[in-house]
């Protein structure tokens, strides 16, 4: 029997694909890819470790996260594998791709604005609303159905969505 | 058979982490407590998401402070097994929730307080607690915006919400003092870069008080009398109570998991 020696730059490969398919459990258009919370996958002697950020502190997607990695990695075939939790540099809004931007508008949910900054946090918000791109917009309440999400209503078409908040 | 409480190894870094801590742990179960009772929906939304930001400080705290001691304790031990005086909070935090006008001041005074404290913090020469700090100070800042719009709504409000807030405000203000406290364990800390001196930052949160009491048309108590104890494990009556509920599972059915 020929054992197909698998190098440890294949494996890091194939185990950050697996995990960058894994999808953020209360917004599962979203990748933990697209997020910036899959931060690197280290292999080491045939032993995958893999490292996320947590987004809000009191996040409780990132216990799923974890979970959902170790059964993607699995499905790979790849065994064991260690999930790291890195909480420096701290995540931020501004490490969503701009797929992920976009994937999140076409679900219905404002994208962060740009650029963390304790201005953008509190200077003056114009959000546009996800469905018909007006800027008439309204805050309804800073805290959403989620840590991450605040309830906004457009002034146009009426109806009301989620904003994804700078962090 | 009572459920013995945990040792813990109160060294400096250990101490400050824990305070650290507690304060977040249990100001997030006093707004807990308002779920499914908030004035409103959204507001109920607001409150539970301001103490699960809370909790999950507290979890990164606690963890790393397990981490340093390097005992056989975890969060989930330091949260549970300790009794009233092991746990280091500050007394501000463990006042009942009251009428919506004194969560929302008590709220107030330690948002403006953390929203600083932890700004500064991400200067700090230890990279976890400079990590927390950063993801912290962007919660605090987003929980003192709430506080403070509420704070402005009830005291320019009606004579009713007007009162309320007013009463909270005499009621808590002699707990302040207590944030910008420190004793010889953190001193070292201090001199060593790792934590911040909270005393030079009192002038700037009574700047934000002051701004948004006066908006509100409240007034600031002229006392300078002020309580502490809670750094030491000296609480008030009400942290029993708290904790009697918090920890009241791992005490009937020690270990027991989901």
């Amino acid at each position: 029997m020929v054992t197909a020696v698998i190098s440890d730059a294949d494996l890091r490969r194939r185990a950050w694909d697996a995990a960058a398919q894994v999808v953020d459990p209360e917004i599962p258009v979203l990748t933990i890819a697209d997020l910036g919370v899959l931060r690197d996958v280290v292999v080491q002697d045939g032993r995958v470790e893999v490292a996320i950020t947590p987004t809000y502190s009191g996040c409780p997607a990132m216990n799923m996260i974890a979970l959902e990695i170790e059964l993607a990695l699995e499905r790979e075939g790849i065994r064991g594998p260690k999930i790291r939790t890195l909480l420096a540099p701290a995540w931020t809004t501004d490490w969503m791709s701009e797929d992920g931007r976009r994937k999140l508008k076409e679900y219905g949910i404002a994208p962060p604005l740009p650029g963390s900054s304790r201005r953008a946090l509190f200077g003056q918000q114009q959000v546009a609303c996800p469905r018909c791109g007006s800027e008439d917009t309204e805050l309804l309440s800073e805290f959403g159905s989620t840590s991450c999400k605040a309830l906004w209503r457009c002034r146009s078409c009426r109806e009301p969505f989620d904003y994804f908040k700078c962090h | 058979m009572p459920i013995a409480n945990i040792q813990v190894s109160e060294t400096p870094l250990v101490l400050f982490t824990l305070r650290r801590a507690d304060d977040a742990l249990i100001l997030g179960h006093r707004l807990s407590e308002w779920c499914g009772h908030a004035p409103t929906l959204e507001e109920d939304m607001a409150l539970a998401n301001m103490g699960l930001d809370l909790l999950g400080q507290a979890r990164e705290l606690y963890s790393y402070a397990a981490k340093v001691e390097g005992k056989a304790n975890d969060e989930d031990k330091f949260a549970y097994l300790r009794d009233v005086r092991q746990y280091r909070n500050l007394l501000l935090v463990e006042q009942p929730n009251g009428d919506f006008a004194r969560t929302m001041v008590r709220q107030f005074f330690y948002a403006a307080f953390a929203d600083l404290y932890w700004r500064a913090m991400m200067q700090s020469k230890d990279a976890t607690l400079a990590a927390i700090a950063a993801k912290s100070e962007k919660e605090s800042a987003y929980h003192l915006r709430h506080a403070s719009e509420w704070v402005i709504r009830l005291g320019d409000g009606t004579e009713e919400s007007h009162r309320r807030a007013q009463t909270a405000i005499d009621d808590l203000w002699s707990f302040t003092g207590e944030m910008f406290a420190i004793d010889d364990s953190d001193r070292g800390l201090i001199d060593a870069g790792i934590a911040v001196d909270p005393a030079p930052l009192q002038p700037q949160w009574l700047k934000t008080i002051t701004a948004v009491a006066n908006e509100a048309t409240l007034a600031l108590p002229a006392s300078n009398w002020m309580q502490q104890g809670g750094r030491s494990g000296r609480h008030s009556e009400h942290l029993g109570h708290l904790l009697s509920e918090l920890q009241s599972l791992q005490r009937t059915f020690p270990g027991a998991t989901w």
